[in-house]
């Protein structure tokens, strides 16, 4: 590969992450906001009230997948 | 790929894991979770028992808002399928970082990727906190344990990360195999240097103060006031099966996502199986 090959290449890399930045932050809030639900709302801590909604109706789920439950 | 055509693929590829794991878990963990729930009933009935019999009042019972059916069926399916997605998502995220630093081809850094979240997010911490059935598991310890689990799944999280870093500087002094091992061999101790440092379950105070001496929450034999033993401890060929399915099925997810989107990412970037095998030139110029 040509240095002028190289530098074409890094710059499109580099648009190319900043453009990905919004998406990428984006999964990574909503990916990290559903693991939540799923293994620990309603827990240890829970956002929306005590209820135990989500706690009792994934908590097959939550066992199976490792996360602490009782 | 750009992160526009990453995510909703892995997204995708995360949901059919969780399916494809959801009605493994049907099929083999849900008669085992029902023995272990039948096994805590059978407890707590034995446990009233003999508080009625010292003349304290029967502990209290935690709320039935979803019948049994509905758990086992429709609950584990949700929950399996969303936290498929979720780590479909989080997979994503890292697939389009990683991407461009790497030749491989897609389906091959897809696997990689998702053995690696497979190691981090499920395997490491499982070694130090094993998945755990209905009846296993104290109510009063639920904020340590999730803590600990919480503290297991980010260190190990840092310290693939750090592993990688360590085997790329090396690559060039060391090779590459030997690199990896390096590298490999970083993951391994600072994993186990981590759980070392790390109670285990039964070292909590709050288990400590109730239980005594005792390893894990696993339910022990219910004795009388005499010391006899009115209830058994918990099945331990049970424990073993619903951990080595739990495992399984995390594979198993994992495994399907990688696939999946490894497939769906091939055919994004207009690669086939067939030009690759034959035209190793062309790979050489594409990287």
């Amino acid at each position: 590969m040509t240095t002028a090959g190289a530098a074409a290449r890094a710059r499109v890399t580099a648009t190319t992450a900043a453009s990905n930045m919004p998406y990428l932050i984006g999964s990574l809030v909503v990916g990290l906001l559903l693991f939540y639900f799923i293994g620990f709302d309603e827990g240890a801590t829970s956002l929306f009230g005590n209820t135990m909604v989500v706690h009792e109706f994934v908590h097959d789920a939550r066992h199976f997948l490792g996360f602490p439950c009782h | 790929m750009h992160a526009k055509q990453v995510i909703p693929r892995a997204a995708l590829a995360g949901g059919i894991g969780g399916l494809v794991a959801f009605g493994f878990a049907r099929i083999f963990a849900e008669p085992l979770i029902q023995q272990a729930i039948d096994y805590e009933d059978g407890r707590d009935e034995a446990q009233d028992a003999l508080a009625a019999a010292a003349g304290k009042p029967a502990a209290e019972m935690g709320p039935d808002i979803f019948s049994r059916t509905v758990q086992a069926n429709v609950g584990i399916g949700v929950g399996m399928i969303l936290a498929g997605v979720a780590l479909g998502l989080l997979f994503a995220v890292v697939y389009t970082v990683v991407q461009s630093r790497v030749t491989w081809r897609p389906r091959v850094l897809a696997l990689l990727v998702a053995g690696a979240g497979f190691l981090t997010l499920y395997a490491t911490p499982f070694l130090k906190y094993p998945a755990n059935p209905p009846a296993v598991g104290h109510e009063e310890t639920i904020g340590d344990r999730s803590g600990l689990f919480l503290v297991m799944i980010l260190g190990s999280v840092v310290f693939l990360v750090v592993a990688v870093i360590v085997g790329r500087r090396l690559a060039a002094r060391v090779g590459t195999w030997n690199a990896a091992l390096l590298g490999g061999l970083t993951y391994v101790v600072l994993s186990g240097v981590l759980m070392a440092l790390l109670p285990s379950l039964g070292e909590l105070a709050a288990n400590v103060a109730t239980y005594g001496p005792v390893a894990t929450e696993t339910p022990q034999p219910l004795r009388d006031a005499a010391g006899r033993i009115v209830f058994p401890g918990f099945d331990a060929d049970l424990l073993y099966s619903f951990r080595v399915y739990s495992f399984a099925a995390q594979a198993l997810m994992w495994g399907v996502l990688g696939l999946v989107f490894g497939a769906l990412a091939e055919r994004a970037s207009g690669r086939t199986g067939d030009a690759v095998e034959a035209g190793a030139p062309a790979e050489a110029v594409d990287a």
